[in-house]
């Protein structure tokens, strides 16, 4: 017996100091909060029920992604779990939500927060826990341009003012006698769009836009304030406006027999929405936008690679409508996630995966327009600030010209 | 003193348990979990100031949320523009908060049940689209953050000394919150026993009988509607506090009605509904959406449905669940439950010993 146990041990102090030279060969992994040797773990918040729930299905198109990766064998052994929380927009429910996976469920970042407000009350928090607040799924400009007072924070999308940029270099190009008439929605989202185009037109500005109006988001309908602008004498019609606003602005200006000639903002351009208008009966004639995505409806993308891959990994999703802009936007910022989080490798730190994210992407995203790159670098914190103009050609949008970059316009 | 502890009723203990429970709560759960209760409390203090207005006076209001939007705006401008201590805006906000709903008080006068029902909830509307017009002095549409709290090095070495663990903000802020609700509750139970409760108590069971009896029904009314603002101001200010920041979206029309289901389903008219309706209103809709997507057993269209519905949904369940079988509130429900169980067992230790139990209605 004693001969017996003894050779086990020996033979345990063998194989215990080949295990120990095979530890020192290879350099030891390094993780952090939320990551085991089999699981990613990931905290959104988004609006999920209330008056801005349309937005909730973009969580629900991100889980899509993971759960796509997650089957094609995960990153690096790993799976990618994906907290999702119910705010309802209000940043009162942000904050203690935010905590409870931060504290509570111990996630290794937030990913893809939505909602300017929302995002912002946790932003000192984050940033106070050192817990990175990834590709924010908002377009303030803050994001970008406070980075250096908020390191752990990251956006994504294009920043409003950078859209509006382009459309004051449309108009002084192509419409410099243009009558400018702007309806916006009176908050962060509407004043970022319309100081992007004063910024844009610079000193025309005050020439050439001869009215500009403003509505709540608790407004019925924006009729009032579209007859003003019309009988401002404005040609051309600027809507920093949501979906349903945007919906009933158009049917509400060919109801006053009104033909301006219209810029429509990014966020209300899903081919989805032109259809409800037009049945709404807006005649949509002469309508411009920029996109930086590929629309799910427009058949020229039907043979794409990316929007194959799209397909497939939004059938994760049984509640989700494959045609919803929004969903394309959400397997699109979780592909940028994937790629950082393989990008880290074995280092899955904190501040291994956020310097990736704020100073090295540098990324093809196969969901977003041909020559969109995904990029940050040490001195530039806006992922995409690649936007490509498009018009609306009865039944879809048409790409115009080739892709417009506003890298360096925003400081 | 000794003879006034024996002769207590059960009530004050219960009361005493309560306070030692709450008191001693944070050191038990976790930091974020305390965060939550002070959350919590903070709606509690929000909808006693309501149970003034609508359980004690009889007045309907369905805009308390822009009162606590007041009380937090006042806050937070104080000390971020004029760079104040937090805490002693507090009580300011609280103030400037009472006399704001005192004066509202005065056209609400003309205004009766319905009536009164529909200006206040236009208050609670309007409220988050005023917040954003003033832009340099409430921040506009981006709201303000607040300065990180600061913990007192005397409540951080108490702490530590009771539990041996470092305090946290959120703890600080959950005894901040918790003192508040202790005094305002203290307050609100003085206020009802008393000459203007019983006032106010006789103006919402009959008005005209009220004034036959000499009560000055209009003082008395816009007094109940100062001080609900009042309680709901420090509400609000103590929601800044929590949460670090504030802007038009943190207050929400549904906030109002958040408030006034917390105060129906708690009870009325009653000084621990309060309590209860602001557990109740800050736990239901968050356990309810986290809870419900977790139950395999429900299928997955409705749990799509609820989760898409939000809290409104669990709301209006428990809701038409309570008129039916509690139409007191959850206090309401307790005390008939006591009662009963009393009554049954004093039958029981009567019929043992040969004893009549006198006629309720001549006790």
């Amino acid at each position: 017996m004693a001969t017996t146990g003894s050779r086990i041990a020996a033979i345990a102090a063998v194989l215990m100091a080949l295990a120990a030279c095979g530890g020192s060969a290879t350099p030891t992994a390094q993780t952090d909060v939320g990551i085991t040797s089999t699981e990613i773990l990931l905290g959104n918040t988004n609006a999920l029920s209330g008056a801005a729930a349309a937005y909730g299905t973009i969580s629900n198109a991100e889980n899509a992604y993971f759960t796509y990766v997650n089957n094609n064998g995960g990153i690096n052994g790993r799976h990618i779990t994906l907290k999702i929380l119910d705010d309802v927009y209000n940043p009162a429910n942000t904050v203690p939500l935010t905590k409870q996976l931060v504290e509570q469920d111990k996630i290794f970042a937030m990913f893809s927060g939505l909602g300017t407000q929302t995002q912002t009350s946790v932003r000192d928090y984050l940033n106070g826990q050192k817990v990175p607040q990834l590709f924010v799924a908002t377009g303030a400009t803050t994001w970008g341009a406070d980075y250096s007072k908020n390191t752990y924070t990251l956006g994504w999308q294009p920043p409003y003012q950078g859209e509006s940029r382009i459309y004051a270099k449309d108009i002084t190009t192509n419409h410099t006698s243009a009558k400018i008439g702007v309806l916006y929605q009176n908050d962060d989202y509407g004043q970022d769009y319309l100081k992007g185009l004063t910024d844009g037109l610079g000193s025309s500005a005050s020439t050439m836009i001869v009215d500009k109006e403003t509505y709540d988001v608790t407004a019925a309908t924006p009729a009032a304030q579209l007859s003003k602008l019309k009988a401002a004498g404005a040609d051309t019609l600027f809507l920093f406006t949501t979906p349903g606003f945007t919906i009933k602005s158009l049917a509400t200006v060919t109801a006053l027999h009104w033909e301006p000639a219209i810029y429509l903002n990014s966020v209300s351009n899903p081919q989805v929405y032109m259809g409800i208008a037009k049945k709404a009966g807006a005649a949509l004639k002469n309508v411009t936008s920029v996109g930086y995505i590929k629309d799910p409806t427009d058949p020229q993308w039907d043979a794409d690679a990316g929007m194959k891959l799209y397909k497939q990994a939004i059938a994760n999703c049984t509640n989700c409508n494959v045609n919803d802009g929004f969903n394309i936007y959400g397997v699109a910022v979780a592909y940028t996630m994937v790629d950082v989080l393989k990008q880290a490798g074995s280092n899955m730190t904190r501040a291994n995966v956020l310097n990736i994210a704020a100073n090295q992407l540098n990324e093809t995203n196969p969901f977003l327009l041909p020559g969109v790159v995904v990029k940050t670098t040490s001195s530039d914190h806006f992922p995409i600030m690649q936007e490509q103009v498009i018009t609306w050609n009865g039944t879809g949008w048409t790409l115009q010209g080739t892709l417009i970059n506003e890298r360096g316009t925003l400081k | 003193m000794l003879q006034r502890i024996r002769t207590a009723p059960p009530r004050y203990w219960l009361v005493v348990v309560v306070v030692l429970f709450f008191a001693g709560f944070p050191t038990v759960i976790s930091s974020f979990q305390a965060g939550q209760w002070a959350l919590a409390l903070i709606l509690a203090i929000a909808i006693m100031g309501l149970n003034i207005l609508v359980g004690y006076s009889g007045q309907l209001s369905l805009g308390h949320g822009a009162f606590m939007a007041f009380g937090a705006y006042a806050s937070a401008i104080l000390a971020h523009r004029y760079k104040m201590d937090y805490l002693v805006t507090i009580p300011i906000a609280g103030l400037l908060t009472g006399m704001v709903g005192f004066l509202f008080g005065v056209p609400a006068l003309r205004l009766s049940a319905l009536y009164l029902a529909l200006a206040t909830f236009a208050l609670a509307v309007v409220m988050p689209s005023l917040i954003k017009r003033p832009v340099g002095l409430t921040g506009g549409v981006q709201g303000i953050s607040l300065p990180p709290v600061v913990v007192p090095q005397l409540a951080k070495d108490g702490f530590t000394m009771l539990t041996g663990s470092a305090m946290t903000s959120d703890q600080w802020v959950y005894y901040v919150t918790f003192a508040y609700a202790l005094v305002l509750f203290w307050l609100a139970w003085n206020l009802v026993r008393h000459r203007a409760g019983r006032a106010m108590r006789a103006i919402r069971d009959g008005e005209v009988a009220a004034a036959a009896s000499g009560i000055n029904i209009s003082g008395y009314k816009t007094l109940a509607f100062g001080i609900s603002a009042l309680y709901a101001g420090i509400a609000g200010s103590l929601l800044g506090l929590a949460t670090g920041y504030i802007s038009p979206d943190t207050f929400p029309v549904s906030l109002s009605i958040q408030l006034l289901v917390g105060a129906v389903v708690g009870g009325l008219a009653s000084i621990p509904g309060p309590l209860l309706g602001g557990i109740f209103a800050y736990f239901l809709p968050i356990e309810s959406n986290q809870w419900v997507p977790t139950q395999t057993w429900i299928p997955s269209q409705i749990v799509a449905t609820v989760v898409k519905a939000g809290p409104a949904v669990t709301y209006g369940v428990v809701l038409i669940l309570l008129m039916i079988f509690a139409p007191n509130g959850i206090v309401g429900l307790a005390t008939a439950g006591y009662n009963r169980l009393r009554r049954r067992l004093r039958g029981a230790a009567d019929r043992e010993s040969g004893h009549i139990p006198p006629d309720p209605q001549t006790v």
